[in-house]
């Protein structure tokens, strides 16, 4: 029993962390799939953005890529806080036009 | 010296564009003093720039660059290039600006938007600079669509007026198609020499380097290239933008479709003279004389004051563009700058005569009258006596009559084109030459006559005129004394003994030795040998246009409209401008309705029916398994059938208009290529 | 065990735990606050990366800005927060099959490749690096990024003060 434990609690490692990163992805994609409330879906998109800075930092520390991941990693996190600033703004300009921010019912282009 | 002046220059009406743009309204007068005054400083700065490029180093080519960006291996440099070229070229852009400027003060003074209108022009000079200073070709494009821009704004300056609005869009439009070949061009060069500095491009043809080792490519280059000549100094087949643009205020005709944006292709031609093959040249040389010819015959017919300065200038572009074809180098750059001179004071007098009409129509609340249609006109002569004789000089200087500046320079280029046709046997190109130089004396003097000679039209209008402005008048003064020939040479009937010949000589060709058009020692002797002939015909010629236009509209012994009668379909063609807007709007416009069409029918018909039925078989699919689903009472199985049901929903309307079904799909497309590339 | 390995598997559990409560929560408030952890458990990981720096960057960016942006955006146009689950969903059963299949797929393409691993010395600080890079090979994409910024700002701020003109209108 101890031995299985050691076994499967390992020092962890590049692919540890990209697993983590896998499964924060398809939490990220579920919410962006199938909240109503857009705020919801922005926020599912900052975790995926996430995911993605956890694959960049990993194979920074544990490949050739080094310090450029990092840096990959930090103009991610730039462009994450444009988006959601505009990102924001029109959620709000669009709750004033519908008077609702469920991206179900704003549905003009219906074909 | 030859660094920081240069990028002051280049900068100071850029300062000025951003200091109106943000605090225009707020400044006094609305800024315009601020933006003239800068303009002023960046002309007297350009004029010290001439004087000592040219008493200390007349010779070299002075460039700086530094490291602009780095892209992978590929080094883009962002560089200065100073030889006597850029220099002379310098101090006209910003003369004329600056003329424009002050002139702009009194035309545009009750403007809604006047602090605008100043800043749009230190945007326009602005790029206008970085054309001439940059050293390399991709930074020429950047100021090439810069240029493109700002004279977008300034010719929709007026956007209210929906012939404004369309006017801009079209100005910007038909340029792209030029800039499009141009930048394929650049393409080409940049594959094959990985830079974009003229030198080393230069240095790399002579070197014996051609794109993609043939000599057609860089014949295809040159070409390319000068498809963005095309575009921007309204060659013929894209020459259709500049009549439109003549919707913008006066003054800014006078800057963009006199002196600068419609010489940058002809600089452009001049700057990347040295890497064309004669082939390239000999097409450059044949679009000039088209498009020389094409507008003069237009220019007879039309009444509107700035629609034939408008197609006089498209002539005499045309002329620059042949004459560097052709190999004469520095008659087409000479006739560029004195072009410049006269051709601006021709629109800052019309935009004068304009304003005067404008005022007077104004007083008698008179809107439908027309204040540029010249036939409104006529007599203006003893009330705007200052605007009357400024004009005299200019049309002298156009028509090409002795002790002009314009004189100097269309008598070296029909000597050029004359010389040519002596070394290659290519004749139509001097006879186009001077059967334009006397159209041009003619259709000069017949505006000039209609519009300040004889019998006013309407003599209530004609009483309220009077002259316009000194802010007005004197850039129109100044001008004049530039369109005489001591500016230029102090032998009036030669300009090759004047200083312009000794600063701007022909650049060395570049191209392999059997590709090069005829060396210029070869050259020069053959205009030598004709040069007395062409100036005789030339002299003939222009006195014929002169005398032509006399006796039809002064002495009135010939009848103006028994010609347009006798000229039958020619007269026609010429007063609809040969179609040519007809034409595109037939071919390409509704070429593209036609597609268009076609394509939806197709949409409709084939695709729906596609759709429809892929959709009403799913359906119907949906429908029994849900029947089957429905029986066969199961937790699971009811699942899938939803998921069926909901799959068969989905396509059967695709465009539900929700954002997250559409997401769906790209996730499971996204999906489904990861498996198929794992 | 060592220390790092249990941290690793304590915030790795945080950020996915956190981050699963935000995708099912009901409650769009407490979903905000989910997020919340599941960031400061990716900034805890990026620290056990080496990437102190980015750490303290997600921490003040995501944090202190995004979150708090998130948060107004929530109390500007909540309509009330009492609904089921299910009626603050859309297409669950597709969204469910992709984003599993998606998770399925990844750690099958992650676990199984042969990734060349090159140990590096644990590095003691990487903040000067980091600037070095950023003024040296970088600087045209950190110039951008800033005129970028620049202009999310001016858009964000057109945008809202359009909203305020609207809503003058109607009062």
């Amino acid at each position: 029993m101890e031995l299985l434990l050691a076994q499967s609690v390992i020092e962890p490692g590049l692919t540890h962390f990209l697993v983590v990163s896998a499964i924060l992805f398809s939490l990220g994609v579920m919410a962006v799939l199938s909240r109503r409330n857009t705020i919801m879906v922005l926020m599912g998109v900052e975790l995926i953005l996430n995911s993605a800075n956890i694959n960049f930092i990993a194979f920074s520390r544990f490949t050739e890529l080094s310090l450029d991941g990092q840096m990959i990693a930090l103009f991610v996190i730039i462009i994450a806080a444009a988006e959601a600033a505009v990102a924001l703004a029109i959620v709000l300009n669009v709750y004033n036009r519908f008077k609702t921010i469920n991206l179900d019912d704003i549905s003009l282009l219906k074909g | 010296m030859f660094t920081q002046l240069p990028l002051i220059i280049l900068l100071l009406p850029l300062l000025a564009f951003i200091l109106l743009i943000f605090f225009g309204k707020r400044l006094p007068r609305q800024g315009d003093w601020l933006a003239t005054g800068l303009m002023t400083l960046t002309l007297f700065l350009s004029l010290i720039l001439l004087v000592v490029k040219l008493g200390t180093q007349p010779a070299e080519t002075i460039s700086s660059s530094f490291n602009w960006a780095i892209v992978g291996s590929q080094v883009i440099g962002f560089g200065i290039m100073i030889d006597n070229l850029a220099a002379v070229m310098l101090v006209v852009v910003t003369l004329v600006s600056t003329l424009v400027h002050y002139f702009s003060m009194g035309y545009m003074k009750d403007d809604t938007r006047y602090s605008r209108y100043f800043a749009y022009l230190g945007l326009f000079s602005f790029s206008m600079l970085g054309i001439v200073l940059t050293n390399n070709i991709l930074l020429m494009y950047v100021f090439w669509e810069l240029v493109g821009v700002s004279s977008y704004l300034l010719i929709g300056h007026w956007y209210e007026k929906k012939t404004a609005s369309n006017a801009a869009n079209k100005a910007f439009i038909v340029n792209r198609i030029g800039d499009f070949g141009m930048f394929v061009g650049i393409m080409i060069l940049f594959l094959s020499y990985s830079t974009f500095a003229f030198e080393a491009i230069f240095e790399s043809i002579s070197a014996g380097q051609l794109p993609f080792g043939s000599e057609g490519w860089l014949t295809a280059a040159g070409i390319l290239i000068f498809c963005g000549a095309i575009g921007k100094s309204a060659q013929f087949p894209l020459h259709v933008w500049l009549p439109d643009a003549m919707e913008g205020p006066t003054p800014v005709s006078a800057l963009i479709h006199a002196a600068t944006m419609v010489a940058a292709g002809v600089y452009l031609v001049a700057r990347v003279f040295p890497m064309l093959t004669a082939d390239a040249l000999l097409v450059i040389a044949y679009i000039g004389a088209i498009t020389a010819l094409i507008a003069a015959t237009i220019a007879i017919t039309q009444f509107d004051i700035k629609k034939v300065l408008a197609y006089s200038t498209i002539s005499q572009l045309g002329y620059m563009i042949m004459a560097l074809g052709v190999g004469a180098y520095t008659a087409g750059f000479m006739h560029l700058v004195t072009h410049a001179a006269f051709k601006a004071g021709l629109f800052l007098g019309a935009g004068s005569v304009i304003y005067g009409m404008h005022a007077a129509l104004h007083k008698l609340h008179n809107h439908h009258t027309d204040a540029q249609d010249i036939r409104n006109m006529g007599g203006l002569k003893s009330k705007m006596p200052l605007t009357y004789w400024t004009f005299l000089i200019f049309t002298l200087a156009i028509s090409g009559i002795p002790l002009t500046s314009g004189f100097l320079s269309k008598d070296e280029i029909l000597a050029g084109t004359l010389a040519f046709s002596t070394l290659n046997g290519h004749w139509l190109l001097p006879l186009t030459g001077f059967l334009v130089a006397g159209l041009t004396a003619f259709y000069m003097f017949r505006l000039l006559i209609l519009t300040f000679h004889g019998k006013p039209a309407n003599d209530q209008v004609y009483s309220g005129v009077s002259e316009s402005p000194k802010v007005m008048t004197i850039p129109l003064i100044i001008l004049a004394g530039l369109s005489l020939f001591f500016f230029y040479s102090f032998n009036p009937f030669g300009a090759t003994s004047g200083w312009f010949y000794g600063a701007i000589e022909r650049p060395e060709s570049m191209v392999p030795l059997i590709l090069q058009p005829a060396a210029y020692p070869v050259f020069y002797e053959a205009v030598s040998s004709v040069h007395t002939l062409a100036m005789i015909l030339s002299i003939i010629i222009a006195g014929g246009g002169v005398v032509f236009a006399l006796a039809v509209y002064h002495w009135k012994k010939v009848s103006a409209d028994a010609l347009a009668k006798r000229a039958g379909l020619l007269y026609t063609g010429s007063v609809n401008k040969w179609y040519f807007d007809e034409f595109y709007d037939a071919a390409f416009v509704n070429g593209t309705h036609g597609l268009m069409k076609m394509l939806r029918w197709f949409d409709e018909n084939i695709i729906d029916g596609i759709v429809n039925g892929s959709a009403l078989i799913t359906k119907v699919l949906s429908r029994i398994s849900g029947w089957i689903d429905n029986n066969v009472v199961d937790g699971l199985v009811n699942g899938t059938a939803t998921t069926a049901n909901k799959a068969g929903g989905l396509l059967s309307h695709v465009q539900t208009g929700k954002v997250q079904t559409y997401l769906v799909y790209v996730i499971f497309s996204f999906l489904v290529l990861f498996v198929l590339f794992l | 065990m060592e220390l790092t390995t249990i941290l690793f598997y304590l915030f790795s559990l945080i950020t996915l735990g956190a981050a699963a409560f935000m995708v099912f929560s009901k409650n769009i408030v407490h979903s905000a606050f989910a997020l919340m952890f599941a960031l400061i458990g990716v900034a805890a990981l990026y620290v056990l990366l080496y990437a102190d720096f980015l750490a303290a960057t997600q921490l003040l960016v995501y944090v202190g800005g995004i979150l708090i942006l998130i948060l107004f955006g929530v109390m500007l146009t909540s309509l009330g927060y009492t609904f089921n689950f299910k009626t603050v969903t859309v297409n669950l059963a597709p969204a469910s099959l992709l984003s599993a299949t998606a998770a399925v797929l990844l750690i099958f393409a992650f676990v199984t490749t042969d990734w060349k691993i090159s140990e590096i010395a644990e590095p003691t600080d990487t903040v000067y690096d980091l600037g070095m890079l950023l003024m040296g090979d970088y600087i045209l994409p950190f110039i951008v990024a800033g005129v970028l910024l620049l202009i999310a700002i001016i858009g964000a701020i057109l945008m809202s003060t359009h909203l305020s003109a609207e809503n003058r209108e109607g009062v």
